[in-house]
């Protein structure tokens, strides 16, 4: 086998460019074996996240060849080799080095979802679902948080300003599930509506092309809730007309600042309304 | 509360403070942070990657809890005498005892807070079956049960407002005058900057050491940290030799080396072969298992349809007959290209048979590999998989033998004694990461006094984990790196022999040398190599405390098997090897006594006077197949599910 060249991103917020990295390849390697093997030779210092390398955690997200991806589930042989496989950073987020974001945007978007106020139990503590009702909430659920979604929506990949108010796909995922959970009495459509962002989206249905997990985040999330919030005001061209953008990525910090307060939560979401019975099950 | 200290060169130290500070976000570490934070006091949580990125995402198969939901009849005296077996009888009793009685509810607690487990037709949790329990016992989602775990644990610690310090790496624990546990320093991986957190109490979740071997199924993650930090801060470790090694990892391509090959594909008819093509496993009947194995292949191929007149294919003995059976042939230049031998199913059942009974195993291959295994053999080879032994713990509180410290999951022993049996993990961080997160808080609430700390000390660990950045020509942590994963790999691996062992110390030593001169190059901010250079003197250490066990276990039990004590001592069966360092750093070995079950649970075990409680050669599978005879003999509901099951393990 022959040489293979990687173009790698490296810098952090101040800048960067690409550079070229050309190792031998190796039979049956995914992306991230070669960020490895470039780690250890010429670039210790390349920066990237990685845990489980088997697609499960999804932290390995980056732009190869300008696709949102997972770095250890993509194949280098399903790459051409004959140009450089150009791996740059995910571009919604703000850069902290090479290929890794400061993605707490999304952990800042998670806070603000009331969460689960499950309905009284069954006399004997415990609950009964059927199988085919916990199964709509099963598929938002098999969510690896990679965060591809939210790179790839251009609501605010392109519009920084909308990142105060603007939940992205992962969390409207997360909605959902919420709503379709058979143990749910919570009532979040306010929030979908005045926080949430929900007529900012136009149904380009990349969110749903890029997700490793294959979750049909537009057909059975997106279109979904947004028939529940039909709302001329939310006319989401007009509404980006109005605004500038701005072209520099912002801390999670100063979007946290223009973003409404995180949800707190009161007791009663907490459960804490009723002692729940110590041993439920029959230990 | 948060400040800067400045430390002297221009490097600063901000420091926080809390009443418990929780290091680790798996399992383990998420349920004792929701623990301490619900009983209203300040409680951190600090990881070294992303929240809801711990290696617990990647356990599939279950979580065990005697709920009884398939089959009524199970109970915790069950699941607790299971346990123990599992583990050869070196399980810390009360642990298991309490494990057993107190999953049901730490699973249906998950429920309250939001998990979706699959469903019995009536509505349960349905559970599934798995190697060495007698009962289908595990609560389980598809086949990515730990994800919904680490999920559902995670949105509760978001609603509950907990402070969490993520890509955050705790290099050091510190003590103050008083002896207690009263610090931790670490490093911002974003930046670089250094960060310490005084707390009344402590909690050590860190996971597991996988990393210290070549091949794992274990995620970067596992770098021992915690049983460092714990040695360190002259805390009791028992039984660190106990290690799982699992006979079918991937071994090729590179890319997947060391993910789990689940047993169900040998369960289903795939075979061993070696570099001739012979099914090799028919040369290493051992006599225990020859009475109900199968001594030719005619027979062992009409096992599949006909249990009851035939005896099981040798492929499906134990796993440690299994997995030392591959190294055998390995070292006798038997083996595959990349050191493994060939796991074979395709030229055995149809590509439909195959797809549609192992879905997980095509599609994992077919995407990462690019190997059918309808049309082509898989190379596999053992991974080190789980340790059993960790910090000592007192069962009730999980409270180390370090005042102010406690431990829970997997970086803590004692729970599965010799062998941990599939699924007992994920219950293991809910019931134990619950108690540790009560008992820390009971802690903070009665230690007297601030915490000190101790800034001259902070000083030096702050000195020694930027002393990589000014040598010059050092050598790349890297390869220090595969250098011990080759040591540990070669000569503290599934079959252990003395003379080995001895070898690997003496190689240790010059890797902790070695180790001590590596440099790092270019910045602090988010250097892998730097962060690699801070883990090595924990997988080091892990290594050592891993090899000296091993030396003095002259017997073989569970995970550790010796070749050159190849059976079980009743003896050694009564005693943890327990390791610290004294005052003067140096290493102290003694067994000590195992505490001692009371008569009422030791009853369990005589009924089922078949119980092999300290065979050497048995495993938790070849356990349960003994005592739930109808499991492996008859077909009944529920044995469908359980070849994709137990991947999981
Ligand atoms: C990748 C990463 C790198 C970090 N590196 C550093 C560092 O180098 N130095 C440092 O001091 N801190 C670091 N942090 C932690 C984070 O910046 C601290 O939470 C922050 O400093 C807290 O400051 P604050 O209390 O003023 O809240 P603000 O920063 O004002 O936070 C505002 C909002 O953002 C939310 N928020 C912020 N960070 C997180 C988070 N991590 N998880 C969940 N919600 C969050 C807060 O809950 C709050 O609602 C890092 C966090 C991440 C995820
Ligand atoms: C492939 C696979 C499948 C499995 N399947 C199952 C199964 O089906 N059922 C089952 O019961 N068990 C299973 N197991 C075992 C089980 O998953 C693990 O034992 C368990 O998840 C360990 O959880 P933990 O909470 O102890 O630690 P982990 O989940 O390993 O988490 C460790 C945490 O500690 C943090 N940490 C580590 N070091 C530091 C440091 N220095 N500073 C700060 N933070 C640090 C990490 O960031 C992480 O958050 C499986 C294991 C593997 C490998
Ligand atoms: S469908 Fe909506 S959420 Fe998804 S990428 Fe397009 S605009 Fe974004
Ligand atoms: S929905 Fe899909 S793409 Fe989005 S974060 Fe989850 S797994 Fe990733
Ligand atoms: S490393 Fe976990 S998804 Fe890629």
């Amino acid at each position: 086998m022959g040489d293979v060249t990687m173009r790698i991103w490296r810098g952090d917020q101040n800048g960067g460019q690409f550079v070229d990295y050309t190792v031998p390849e190796v039979e049956g390697e995914v992306v991230l074996d070669v960020v490895h093997r470039i780690q250890a030779g010429p670039a210790p210092d390349l920066a990237c996240r990685w845990n489980c390398k088997a697609g499960k955690c999804g932290s390995c997200s980056a732009e190869i060849n300008g696709k949102p991806r997972l770095m250890c589930m993509t194949r280098m042989d399903q790459l051409p080799t004959e140009e450089p496989i150009v791996l740059a950073p995910m571009r919604t987020f703000p850069i902290i080095r090479d290929l890794v974001t400061d993605v707490s945007f999304n952990y800042v978007m998670a806070r603000q979802l009331p969460p689960l106020k499950p309905r009284d139990p069954e006399p004997d503590g415990t609950y009964r679902m059927q199988q085919v009702d916990v199964e709509r909430g099963q598929e938002f659920r098999k969510c690896i948080e990679c965060f591809l979604c939210q790179d790839v929506c251009h609501v605010i990949r392109d519009h920084e300003e909308n990142k105060p108010h603007y939940a992205g796909p992962r969390f409207f995922i997360r909605y959902m599930e919420l709503e379709s959970h058979p143990l749910d009495t919570n009532d979040r459509r306010e929030l979908l509506r005045q926080r949430m962002g929900i007529g900012l989206c136009n149904i380009t249905k990349c969110c749903t092309e890029v997700c490793p997990e294959g979750i049909k985040i537009t057909d059975n999330a997106i279109i979904p809730l947004k028939e529940r919030v039909v709302d001329g005001a939310y006319d989401p061209i007009a509404w980006l007309g109005r605004k500038i953008l701005r072209r520099t990525k912002r801390s999670a910090r100063e979007v946290a600042a223009d973003a409404p307060a995180a949800y707190a939560p009161t007791s009663e979401d907490l459960g804490e309304r009723r002692a729940v019975p110590e041993t439920a099950g029959r230990a | 509360m948060s400040t800067t200290i400045d430390l002297a060169g221009g490097e600063t130290l901000e420091l926080h403070d809390f009443d418990v500070v929780v290091i680790g976000a798996g399992g383990a570490g998420l349920r004792a942070a929701v623990e301490a934070k619900q009983r209203g006091l300040r409680t951190a949580l600090v990881c070294k990657s992303l929240l809801g990125k711990a290696h617990t995402v990647m356990a599939e198969g279950g979580a065990a809890a005697a709920m009884g939901n398939v089959w009524p009849e199970d109970n915790w005296q069950v699941h607790f005498r299971d346990t123990m077996r599992g583990g050869k009888m070196l399980n810390n009793w009360r642990m298991a005892q309490l494990h057993a009685q107190e999953s049901p509810d730490r699973i249906y607690e998950l429920e309250r807070w939001g998990a979706l487990f699959d469903r019995t037709k009536d509505g349960r949790i349905l559970q599934r079956d798995f190697g060495g329990h007698r009962y289908a016992r595990l609560a389980h989602v598809g086949d990515r049960t730990g994800l919904e775990l680490i999920r559902t644990l995670q949105q509760r610690a978001v609603a509950l407002g907990l402070e969490v310090f993520m890509e955050c790496k705790v290099l050091r624990l510190l003590k103050d005058s008083t002896g207690q546990v009263s610090a931790a320093v670490g490093y911002w991986r974003p930046t670089g900057g250094f960060v310490a957190f005084t707390a009344k109490a402590f909690v050590l979740a860190t996971g597991g050491v996988g990393k210290a071997w070549k091949y794992t199924s274990n995620s970067w993650e596992s770098t021992g940290d915690g049983h460092a930090m714990a040695l360190w801060a002259g805390a009791d470790m028992i039984d660190m030799e106990c290690v799982q090694f699992h006979p079918t990892g991937m071994v090729w391509p590179l890319s997947v080396r060391g993910i789990l090959v689940t047993e169900g594909v040998r369960g289903d008819g795939g075979v061993l072969r070696n570099s001739e093509g012979r099914r090799f496993m028919f040369d290493y009947i051992p006599a225990m298992f020859a009475a109900e194995t199968a001594d030719t292949e005619a027979e062992a191929d009409r096992w599949y349809d006909d249990h009851i007149n035939n005896r099981r294919p040798p492929e499906l003995l134990p796993r440690d007959e299994v997995a030392r059976s591959i190294n055998a042939e390995v070292k006798a230049g038997r083996g595959s290209p990349h050191g493994g031998v060939f796991l074979d199913i395709a030229s055995r059942r149809s590509a439909d048979y195959i797809r549609r009974r192992l879905p997980s195993m095509y599609h994992q291959f077919k995407e990462l590999a690019g190997v059918d295994i309808t049309q082509e053999p898989m190379e596999v080879g053992p991974t080190c998989h789980y340790i059993m032994g960790g910090v000592r713990v007192d069962a009730d509180t999980a409270a180390t033998t370090v005042p102010g410290l406690f431990a829970a999951g997997e970086v803590a022993g004692g729970m599965h004694g010799s062998n941990r049996l599939g699924g007992n993990s994920l219950s293991d961080l809910l019931v134990f990461g619950r108690r540790a997160g009560m008992a820390a808080a009971d802690f903070a609430e009665g230690r007297v006094g601030q915490p000190g700390f101790d800034e001259a000390e902070a000083r030096q660990v702050v000195a020694d984990a930027l002393a990589p950045f000014s040598r010059e020509d050092g050598e790349n942590p890297y390869e220090v790196h595969h250098a011990l994963q080759e040591t540990m790999q070669s000569l503290v691996g599934i079959i252990r022999t003395e003379s080995e062992l001895r070898q690997a110390l003496d190689e240790l030593a010059t890797l902790e040398e070695r180790a001590s001169h590596v440099a790092v190059r270019g910045g602090r901010a988010y250097n892998p190599g730097w962060n690699l250079a801070t883990d090595l003197p924990s997988m080091l250490a892990v290594s050592q405390l891993v090899t000296r066990g091993a030396i003095e276990r002259r017997e073989s039990r569970g995970g550790h098997t010796r070749d050159d004590y190849p059976k079980a001592d009743p003896e050694l069966g009564k005693v943890n090897m327990v390791q610290r360092l004294d005052e003067r750093g140096q290493w102290v070995l003694t067994p000590e006594p195992l505490p001692q079950m009371p008569p009422e649970l030791a009853a369990l075990f005589d009924e089922g006077a078949s119980t092999s409680a300290n065979g050497a050669a048995t495993d938790g599978k070849a356990g349960a197949a003994t005592a739930g005879d109808g499991r492996d003999g008859q077909p009944r509901e529920g044995q469908q599910s359980t070849q994709t099951t137990e991947e999981g393990r």
